[in-house]
């Protein structure tokens, strides 16, 4: 049942490999760098899981000591997974201990992956999700590992390759939105989303984002939910 | 910074990372029914989601520097047409990478 599960997740993982395991190399490189023993991206890989905070962390770790600034830059940085736990309510629902790990592990690219694919039948749903993550868990972890070992020793054009994110996000939203009868919820999304990255920063435009998502879903609700259409 | 207080750091950053994930699962918990309006955004919310991840993936590109974004308008194009020829995630996501590898090196 487990082998199964993972022969199932694999295929979808494979782009988060792409991804994922060089930009946790890149990461670890990063960290060596800046002087800081393999330790510490693999420790933080491990505990924080999570690509941009980790970057951002380097920064505050070689900054002077400000624990509470630490802790809300957390809370902002990773203010998106509320939205995907909210998505999960349901599907996690009955995992037993496997839920732990699943929340866990619930970065961009698994919560993307868990929602959005077809478990082929006969494969357990919970192995299955729990492949997802353990997996891509496993890319990052190992890669930002590797990375903070092999320091300045390495060198490679990796220019570009970062699109294979945004490549499987963009697959990923097109599967969603031909599943999906009516799209008012993804337009809300794109439009709230695309008008807030012009309205403020790079750096500042996610939080505001996903406000103004909230709003219009809660103003819009009546009639979203008479259109109906949602998967 | 001390040892101690880059432990702390790194702590602090797991524990807000942490609430981020497990405080819906912890508010609404399996004993009490879900409210009506939260079992609404879990519905509502995935394809906003993907959308919003879309662009945050996208939220370097310039388009008045730079490259003006084309490279990966392109890319994202070869992404989506792909996807509508094949269906296949696989050839969608690697043709799309390939080709904004391409363009980068070659012609940005």
């Amino acid at each position: 049942m487990i082998k199964e599960a993972f022969k199932a997740a694999f295929p979808h993982t494979v782009p988060v490999f792409a991804g994922l395991w060089f930009l946790g190399l890149a990461y670890g490189i990063y960290m060596n760098a800046s002087g800081f023993s393999f330790v510490y991206p693999l420790l933080m890989a491990m505990f924080i899981y999570g690509g941009s905070l980790e970057f951002v962390a380097v920064t505050m770790l070689l900054s002077s000591f400000a624990p509470a600034q630490a802790f809300l830059m957390a809370l902002v940085i990773q203010a998106r997974h509320l939205f995907y736990g909210l998505s999960m309510l349901d599907r996690f629902r009955g995992m037993g201990w496997k839920k732990f790990c699943l929340i866990f592990g619930m970065c961009d690219e698994t919560f993307s992956i868990n929602y959005s694919a077809k478990i082929p039948d006969g494969v357990d749903r919970g192995w299955f999700m729990f492949a997802v993550t353990f997996l891509n868990y496993i890319y990052w972890v190992s890669g930002a590992a590797l990375g903070g070992i092999l320091g300045g020793l390495v060198h490679f054009d990796t220019d570009g390759l970062s699109f294979v994110m945004t490549a499987m996000f963009i697959v990923i939203f097109m599967d969603q939105w031909m599943k999906d009868r009516k799209h008012w919820t993804a337009l809300i999304g794109l439009v709230c989303t695309i008008l807030c990255r012009v309205v403020f920063t790079a750096e500042s435009f996610m939080i505001p984002s996903m406000i103004c998502i909230l709003l219009c879903l809660t103003f819009l609700r009546k009639p979203i939910e008479r259109e109906g259409g949602l998967s | 910074m001390t040892i101690t207080q880059q432990i702390v750091t790194i702590a602090l950053l797991a524990l807000g990372t942490m609430i981020t994930r497990f405080l819906p699962f912890l508010v609404f918990s399996g004993k009490r029914p879900t409210p009506a309006y939260v079992q609404y955004l879990g519905h509502a919310l995935p394809s906003a989601v993907f959308a919003m991840l879309v662009v945050y993936c996208m939220k370097n590109v310039s388009l008045v520097s730079g490259t003006h974004g084309v490279p990966e308008l392109i890319a994202t194009l070869v992404t989506v047409g792909l996807h509508l020829w094949k269906r296949q995630m696989l050839i969608s996501i690697a043709g799309g990478t390939v080709c904004y590898m391409l363009l980068r090196h070659l012609v940005f």
